[in-house]
């Protein structure tokens, strides 16, 4: 029986020829990572284990990208506590306010994560990383703190869902759309415990920003990590930024999945996920003329360069809607740089939109647009949960960067070829 | 080790933006996160909380954000135990790192109701309504989960693994 790219990547790190779902091992990972919500507590209980120094300073990654630049007096506090453990251990990579950017975009686009790394993040989308043929999965703060003194974790090997996509993109559909379809089929604990492995024709076209879209939200339907195959789009990416040695690992033909889900790509209209579930998914057409009040295209999930160029081409020569309040956040100052240069960020500036500096603020309800009760937002990012954004009692629907440009502009949920026509 | 608590329902798929919302997340004090716990689905939620109380929920409790928070803020109100048909992944490893008991019991939401009284035996593998009567058999933690409880959760573990490969000691 053959392996799976997961399997065959933690049976290489446990060291050992042959590895089934559901054996314990124990694997050496290559970057740990955690940001200004998680790394103050990871600090916390990793002074308590009784070692001086973290196994490996190249290894922990620190970002204060959540509340950072700081939000309020006790997020300046938590963001100094990165700030000055990662002086005292010596850390090679801490990215400060100016030179940060949301970590899920941030690192790939470093060459800090490479295919077959075994990496753990004190954050769920740490899973994005998977994109690059890669095990990536998210953890809490105290196995970090574990892993940051001994340098290993512990993990079950998952079983494996093995996801489809056949077909051709139709216009306006991307990886977002594709992500959200799969949630939407399967719910939002429809691959617990498990790995996700993306596949197919469909995924060809794909940009490696779509890749790590999909990739990204493995978690919203439960899953330990989410795993596509290297090709010649990932060696590009990776070749040109990689920062070590890199190993490419591939299914088996005979490898064993505990389900297959076919998904037809080319039937697919974009896609939106309502209130309160990223499993609440519907075609965009079932939504209009829901009215908004705000739009939000940024995220580890939607705030790279081909999602802003994407958001651009509807917004050129357009105005937001003048009841809608748009935030447009560069993951990444790289990302930033370039929109700069491509004229990306004067198109958003004079469609009326706010341009910010890289942070996850609004995501997660922390700041730079929060919700007033009752509102409602169109946002690029991963979690439409009650709360997650604001007040209680607001909406959030995802979905990604041409819906998110064109509800923008018409001020209620809206298919991007409304507004292109 | 076996106690009982009065029951608080809630429902599938509660998420850790519900148990702890992302705005209480600029500070890591226990006692001050255990104030909101909850608090989106009730605001007066933290304040009926009683110490010893029990949540039994559906299905993949703990979904979503990697927030130990939300364990921590359980534990830090009080809650004596979680008991949900499934967890979702990552709290399931918090709540055993950090000592926060939790029991996976397929069915238990079935078997109780709000304000209802449970009995939980973790050491005899059972829970039991004691408003209805109705009983559950729980599976025990796999082996390696065990041996992190006893410990006393994964820190106490972790220290005990220093001491022992003798690597990189404070001096």
């Amino acid at each position: 029986m053959g392996m799976t790219i997961t399997e065959k990547i933690l049976a290489s790190r446990a060291g050992r020829a042959e590895i089934r779902p559901g054996d314990l091992v124990s694997v050496p990972v290559d970057v740990i990572l955690a940001n200004d919500i998680t790394g103050p507590l990871a600090i916390h209980e990793f002074r308590k284990i009784g070692v001086e120094k973290v196994c490996d300073p190249a290894k922990v990654i620190l970002v204060p990208d959540h509340f950072a630049p700081n939000k309020d007096i006790k997020a300046a506090e938590q963001c100094r506590i990165l700030r000055d453990f990662a002086r005292e251990q010596g850390l090679t990579h801490y990215f400060e306010v100016g030179r940060m950017g949301i970590e899920h975009a941030l690192l790939p686009e470093k060459g800090l994560v490479v295919p077959g790394d075994v990496i753990i993040g004190a954050d769920s989308h740490t899973c994005t990383y998977g994109a690059l043929g890669a095990f990536s999965t998210g953890i809490g703060s105290t196995d970090l703190a574990a892993a940051m003194a001994i340098g290993e974790i512990w993990f079950k090997v998952p079983e494996s869902m093995r996801f489809e996509f056949t077909g051709t993109l139709p216009e306006w559909v991307g990886g977002k759309d594709l992500i959200l379809n799969t949630i939407g089929r399967i719910g939002v604990d429809g691959a617990r415990y498990r790995a996700m492995e993306f596949t197919g024709p469909a995924l060809r076209a794909l940009l490696m920003d779509d890749r790590f879209t999909m990739a990204n939200m493995a978690i919203e339907a439960g899953a330990k990590s989410g795993i596509f195959h290297v090709d010649e789009f990932t060696l590009a990416y990776v070749e040109e930024r990689a920062t070590r040695p890199y190993r490419v690992f591939s299914s088996d033909e005979d490898a064993a999945y505990v389900e297959t889900h076919t998904i037809d790509a080319g039937g697919l209209e974009p896609q939106v996920a309502f209130p309160h579930s990223p499993a609440n998914v519907r075609p965009v057409s079932e939504g209009r003329g829901i009215e908004i009040e705000q739009v939000v295209i940024g995220s580890c999930t939607n705030g790279r360069l081909s999602d802003l160029r994407i958001a651009a081409g509807l917004l050129a020569g357009r105005t937001v809607h003048p009841r809608v309040r748009t935030m447009v956040i560069p993951a990444t100052q790289e990302i930033y740089l370039q929109a700069m240069s491509e004229g990306l960020l004067r198109v958003f500036v004079e469609a009326g939109a706010a341009v910010s500096t890289p942070t996850c603020g609004p995501c997660l309800g922390g700041h730079m647009g929060v919700l007033a009760e009752g509102e409602r937002c169109v946002a690029t990012t991963n979690r439409n949960f009650l709360g997650r954004m604001g007040h209680p009692s607001s909406e959030i629907y995802l979905a990604g960067p041409a819906v998110a440009a064109a509800s923008a502009v018409l001020g209620r949920i809206a298919h991007p070829g409304e507004v292109a026509a | 080790m076996r106690f009982t608590g009065r029951i608080w329902r809630v429902g599938d798929n509660i998420d850790t933006d519900v148990i702890i919302a992302g705005r209480y997340l600029n500070t890591i004090n226990p006692a001050e996160l255990a104030v909101h716990v909850f608090e989106d689905l009730d605001p007066a939620f933290p304040a009926r909380l009683q110490p010893g109380d029990v949540i039994v929920a559906g299905r993949n409790f703990g979904c979503g954000s990697s927030r130990e928070h939300a364990p921590l803020a359980l534990k830090a109100a009080g809650v004596a135990c979680v008991v949900a048909d499934s967890f979702a992944r990552i709290f399931y490893r918090n709540a055993i790192n950090i000592g926060l008991a939790i029991v996976e019991a397929p069915g238990a939401a079935a078997i109780f109701g709000e304000m209802d009284e449970a009995e939980i035996d973790l050491a005899g593998g059972r829970i039991r309504n004691l408003s209805t009567g109705n009983t559950l058999d729980v599976a025990p933690y796999p082996d390696f989960i065990q041996q992190i409880v006893r410990a006393g959760g994964l820190i106490p573990y972790v220290q005990a693994k220093v001491r022992e490969m003798g690597v990189n000691p404070r001096p």
